[in-house]
């Protein structure tokens, strides 16, 4: 199927949950859809580092967070009040921006997606020399460094957490939207890109190549594989995807605080979906997210939020032990068994 | 002639243990050179420092009239520079094709015109593998090959690179007699295409055989260079390999 064609089915299966979910005034469904899709594009993110290259990374929530924090950082940016003093006389404003803030959230996705990117990138460029164990534990360390950091920036809040004020309604066009389908239909948007980029790369010469680096580096080296330089490519695009996923996120909770942005559920959750649903390939992060995303809204709802991550390492277990290379790799087991 | 692979002067050290103390070497184009040594001589730590897996200390390994000191493994084998591993590191999680494409999509397609079309890309798969008589197995996974097979795939994917220079580290290892006569073949048969070849073996009947040139590796050291049949009469290779 060419990319043109499952974006458009894609986007055709989104917009028909959206009218369904409009039609009969379910805001919920909504909220509890734009976690699971935020999930979609945390663990297919997570998947282009740590399933095509075998790379893992235990520190998507600083990804994720740093795209949350350049929204909140962005949205308390104020021209009007706000100066840059180099000494005691000479001070720039910013009054030429004005126009531009608040800065739509769109933007907001594409700058946060640039911050986590070059993020991702530097990480990759310190810790790549490192492999197996060792880089997940550098990851993780990342992961608190920049908690750290946040929890003493005051600007954003510091350890107090930052309130976002969100309108109900967005007016477009002079049509009314309601936010929270406006979040939703953002996420869909980049559910959409971030499924389609894995695609592409897993047929292209790109994925070829960090196929070889899961099964041998030295091998690839040796034909010819710049590594180092796809690995650097891995983790700059898994990281933009994380920071683009949080970056709308400070909009849909409204207080965004560090221990929520940085919690454990976001690197655990984006380890174990694809994990679950199969790391080889675009589709198992996807079943992986939607499997485990609505057995842990579901929980919520009917049991309680405390439960999510308990439903996570059951599920984590009983995986490694029934089907060790997730759903899609039972399925292609069956299927080949089948034919020989 | 001028050579095509200079390793002047080489050294390399772990430590407190010198692996490789000051190693001169010269191969022409079109050469076949065995390189012997006992076990931990430094033979493969050699073939790491001309392939770019290890860097050299001193020295300058100089290939096809440039130095090619400092380059990553992959540019190296870009130039022109490539090998088959001791114990087979075929990608796992590929067919036997998927693993030939590896080397033809990164280091042949990436020179000016070469491979462009899909058809040309397939077609050179097949080749390859026919080479080496796996093509009845193209689909199949590296864990469905046999040891022999295995070297074979080995080899097959240091060629795809289309190499001026291969090494082949002891690719012959573990293999029985007939086994050895295949990948003797093989290579013999490359050699005629114009690869230029180290060997690097125990097994001394297939070196003899194959080996216009023999070279001796002995701590680290580089004893004796010259004609086979003369090489082994030396007695400093006598007293390293037999002991006096």
């Amino acid at each position: 199927m060419g990319t043109i064609k499952f974006s458009l089915i894609a986007i055709a299966i989104g917009a028909l949950f959206m009218a369904f979910a409009h039609w009969f005034q379910v805001d919920y469904l909504f909220f509890a859809c734009y976690t699971i899709l935020q999930f979609i594009v945390l663990a297919t993110a997570w998947n282009i580092l740590g399933g095509y290259c075998g790379y893992v990374n235990f520190g998507s929530a600083a990804f994720f967070a740093m795209g949350a924090y350049s929204s909140v950082a962005l949205h308390k940016f104020d021209p009007q009040s706000f100066e840059l003093c180099f000494t005691d006389s000479t001070c720039m404003t910013f009054h030429f921006l004005d126009w531009a803030f608040p800065l739509p959230i769109p933007v907001l996705i594409v700058i946060s997606g640039i911050v986590s990117g070059i993020a991702g990138f530097g990480m990759g460029y310190l810790t790549l020399r490192l492999r197996g164990s060792f880089f997940a534990i550098a990851t993780l360390a990342l992961a608190v460094v920049l908690q750290t950091l946040v929890v003493n920036w005051d600007f954003v809040g510091g350890s107090r957490g930052a309130y976002i004020i969100r309108p109900d309604n967005l007016e477009f066009a002079g049509i009314q939207i309601n936010y929270i389908e406006y979040l939703f239909a953002l996420m869909l948007l980049l559910t959409v890109i971030a499924l389609n980029t894995a695609r592409i790369i897993e047929r292209s010469q790109l994925g070829f190549g960090f196929a070889t680096i899961r099964d041998d580096e030295l091998a690839a080296e040796a034909c010819g594989v710049p590594t180092l330089r796809l690995k650097l490519i891995a983790t700059t695009l898994s990281g933009a995807f994380m920071g683009m996923a949080g970056a709308p996120f400070p909009y849909y909770i409204g207080y965004l605080q560090p221990a929520s942005a940085f919690g454990l559920e976001y690197a655990v959750n984006s380890i174990a979906m694809p994990m679950i649903g199969g790391t080889t390939s675009w589709i198992g992060p996807l079943v992986g997210a939607v499997l485990l995303g609505s057995a842990q809204q579901y929980a919520t709802v009917t049991i309680s939020s405390a439960v999510n991550l308990l439903i996570v390492g059951l599920m984590l277990v009983a995986f490694v032990i029934i089907a060790p290379n997730g759903l899609v790799g039972l399925v292609q087991d069956r299927l080949r068994r089948r034919r020989s | 002639m001028t050579a095509l692979l200079h390793v002047d002067n080489i050294s390399k050290r772990f430590g407190g243990f010198v692996a490789l103390d000051g190693i001169e070497l010269e191969v022409t184009p079109g050469e076949r050179l065995g390189l012997i040594g006992p076990n931990g001589s430094g033979k493969s730590t050699l073939v790491n420092c001309i392939c770019g897996t290890l860097q050299n200390e001193t020295g300058s390994v100089v290939f096809d009239g440039q130095a090619i000191d400092g380059l990553a493994a992959h540019e190296r084998t870009h130039r022109g520079v490539a090998r088959s591993f001791q114990l087979p590191r075929p990608f796992h999680s590929m067919s036997l094709a998927d693993n030939l494409r590896i080397p033809l999509l990164y280091t042949v397609r990436a020179r000016e015109g070469m491979l462009h079309a899909h058809s040309d890309l397939e077609g050179r798969c097949h080749e390859l593998l026919d080479m080496v008589g796996l093509l009845k197995k193209a689909k199949q996974m590296p864990r469905d090959l046999t040891q022999v097979e295995m070297r074979k795939l080995e080899l097959a994917r240091a060629v795809a690179a289309e190499p001026k220079l291969l090494i082949a580290d002891e690719s012959m290892a573990g293999l029985s007699h007939s086994e050895i006569e295949d990948i003797l073949a093989l290579l013999v048969q490359l050699n005629e295409r114009g690869i230029t070849i180290i060997l690097i073996e125990h097994i001394m009947s297939a070196v003899m055989s194959f080996s216009q040139r023999l070279a001796v590796l002995v701590s680290g050291k580089k004893i004796a260079d010259g004609k086979p049949e003369d090489v082994v009469r030396d007695p400093e290779v006598v007293r390293a390999y037999l002991g006096q």
